[in-house]
């Protein structure tokens, strides 16, 4: 037990009266990563469990490794074919000086594609982390409250749903807004009411819609330019054309991810492997996935018998909306957040629902926003303890009525 | 008796219409995507809550309780009339960018609330002192909001280049956001954060508390 012994030498400077009882939050997160707290509640409510909110947090980071991995070596394919197939030298900006090290442009090689990714994704990460732990350390110090692992989630969650052409002041801004905007102005975390990823996201999307939206912001190549397939399928509907290589996209390329988009969003496969993890580890809620994939697939296919003579994307199947965009992403990590989701468990499949009908609402009917699940969100974020209410009031009222109360 | 100092400066920082009462939140939204525009906006407000406090006060002994709001819309209603009439006669320009909201100074909860809470118990001159004194703390956080907005928003202030935009071959990028209505609300909140931390008594008591998460260590629980 050395270590047990060293941070126990080290306690008394973070107390109240120590050298560092400012970093005191600091110490705390530290000891608590390493052992479980001695602590004991005194007061109602007793939850005997064995995992707390910093193991959930981790789980949810780990299982965001999949499709971060699977991003990256992605980015790097679909930018070493743009190269290939527009006779490029390489990316154009600062980040060649890193890749010529060590690796070439050949997207047939993993190493290349994946030096490429990291190359990318890597800066982008290591910026939102510092700033955004900056605004989480400085909060926990001035407000007295525990440096929170959710934060661990809301950085590689909003990295992985950035474009890989971000500017890296524009990251830095974006998770700025969000930790101190979305979350720590209502007192932490447990207390938002919205997603501080995407909340930081739709800052960015509106502050900055040159850099976040448009053709030339999904493939990290310096003045290249193709349409999203989400886009494609708005103006012209299916089949559409993989940007990087120019042939037809297949449902299966698009299961799979092979294709450009936000970094982490495109392969709808790594992210239900993610998906799998935090069903078997019961930190997800299934009824909020499935509610949000219902809610898509009533309202797709909805859409389909409607049908319109103006608007391709009315035809669009609803496992072809699946798996492009964001929506896997959206569905497995964003709305199964436990703190600005429903609590309920009648209220999840409500709220999922919403979910899942918003994102198809806005991505058919609404021309100005090719992608919907980033705002379908937010908007069910608001939401989430309206249906709450809803549901406690009828279960209360059903009771009732049944003599029971 | 409350001093006409008191009655001007009080509502700038200690009793601000918008951030303390949040009262005429609307037209700081509209209007304060450039400085130029805000600026007139808070001058017609300025002179119409002085103008309006200082008649309805002349007259405050003689009218009927139960027809006071009417004598108070009609009273607010031609001097936003005659502001409205002035701009389009002297600043055409800016009169079309404020549209409709010269006109819906009429409904401002700012006019209507020192009417009713003011102007009515108190004499003319320090009625009139009042609405100044609203129309300044109105302005104050209106024009803080629009240096904001357009600096970040444009790039220019007064419509001056400041930060050279980079669609004008500057570095600059502009902030779309702040040309949406919505981040009045941010910078209106922050306005609100920054002035509750210094002026701690303006911080409303919680609507409801948190019980207490009470912890405490088990001897040797390792």
């Amino acid at each position: 037990m050395g270590l047990r012994r060293v941070l126990d030498d080290l306690e008394p400077h973070f107390h109240e009266g120590g050298r560092f009882s400012k970093f005191y939050a600091l110490y705390e997160a530290v000891d608590t990563i390493f052992y479980s707290p001695s602590k004991i509640t005194v007061s109602q409510p007793h939850v005997r469990d064995g995992i707390d909110l910093k193991r959930v947090m981790i789980t949810v980071w780990i299982a965001a490794f999949f499709p971060m991995f699977y991003g990256m070596a992605n980015l790097g394919y679909q930018a070493n074919s743009a190269i290939l197939n527009l006779g490029l030298a390489g990316t154009g900006d600062w980040h060649e000086a890193i890749i010529s090290l060590v690796a070439g442009h050949n997207p047939e090689s993993l190493w290349d594609n994946m030096i490429y990714g990291a190359a990318h994704y890597v800066p982008i990460y290591f910026v939102v982390f510092v700033v955004g732990g900056f605004w989480e350390v400085l909060f926990a110090i001035k407000r007295k409250h525990e440096i929170n692992e959710g934060f661990f989630v809301t950085s590689i969650l909003f990295t992985l749903i950035l474009p890989p052409d971000i500017p890296l002041w524009q990251a830095a801004l974006g998770i700025s807004f969000g930790i101190v905007i979305g979350k720590e102005v209502f007192g932490g975390t447990g207390k938002n009411f919205l997603n501080p990823a995407l909340t930081a996201r739709a800052f960015l999307y509106f502050a900055y819609a040159p850099q976040m939206s448009g053709d030339s912001v999904w493939t990290a190549v310096d003045g290249f330019s193709g349409a999203t397939a989400l886009s494609q399928m708005a103006s012209d509907g299916l089949p559409v054309i993989a940007a990087a290589t120019g042939e037809v996209l297949t449902w299966s390329d698009a299961f799979f991810g092979q294709m450009q988009g936000s970094i982490g969003e495109t392969s709808t496969f790594a992210i239900l492997l993610g998906g799998a993890l935090l069903l078997i580890t019961r930190i997800a809620s299934w009824r909020t996935m499935v509610g949000v994939f219902l809610g898509m697939a009533a309202t797709a296919t909805l859409f389909n018998v409607i049908g319109s003579d103006t608007n391709p994307h009315f035809a669009t199947p609803w496992y072809w909306h699946a798996v492009v965009g964001g929506f896997a992403f959206g569905m497995v990590y964003m709305a199964t957040d436990p703190v600005s989701s429903s609590m309920t468990n009648t209220g999840k499949w409500f709220y999922g629902a919403l979910i899942g009908f918003m994102t198809i609402i806005i991505r058919v009917v609404n021309p100005a926003y090719p992608e919907g699940i980033m705002l379908a969100i937010l908007f069910a974020n608001l939401f989430a303890p309206l249906i709450d209410f809803s549901v406690v009031r009828a279960n209360i009222n059903r009771r009732r009525s049944r003599g029971v109360i | 008796m409350t001093s006409a100092k008191e009655v001007v400066f009080k509502p700038l920082f200690d009793n601000n219409p918008i951030a303390l009462q949040i009262l005429g939140v609307c037209s700081a939204l509209a209007v304060t995507t450039q400085l130029s525009v805000t600026l007139v906006m808070c001058i017609a407000l300025t002179s119409v809550t002085a103008f309006s406090n200082l008649f309805i006060s002349m007259i405050r002994n003689y009218m009927p309780s139960s027809i006071r709001i009417i004598v108070q819309m009609t009273i607010i209603a031609s001097l936003v009339i005659a502001v409205d009439q002035f701009l389009q006669a002297f600043a055409y320009e800016i009169s079309k960018s404020l549209s409709v909201f010269v006109g819906l100074i009429i409904t401002n909860c700012i006019v209507m609330g020192r009417a009713e809470a003011f102007a009515m118990k108190n004499p003319p001159v320090l009625s009139f002192l009042d609405g100044i004194g609203n129309g300044l703390g109105y302005s104050f956080v209106l024009i803080v909001v629009a240096v904001f907005r357009e600096l970040l928003g444009s790039g220019s202030l007064l419509g001056y280049e400041i930060l050279p935009l980079v669609s004008n071959g500057g570095w600059y990028q502009g902030n779309g956001l702040m040309l949406l209505a919505p981040s009045a609300f941010f910078i209106i909140g922050l306005f609100v954060w920054v002035l509750r931390s210094v002026r701690t008594e303006q911080v409303e008591s919680a609507e409801f508390r948190i019980a207490p998460h009470a912890a405490h260590s088990r001897e040797g629980a390792f």
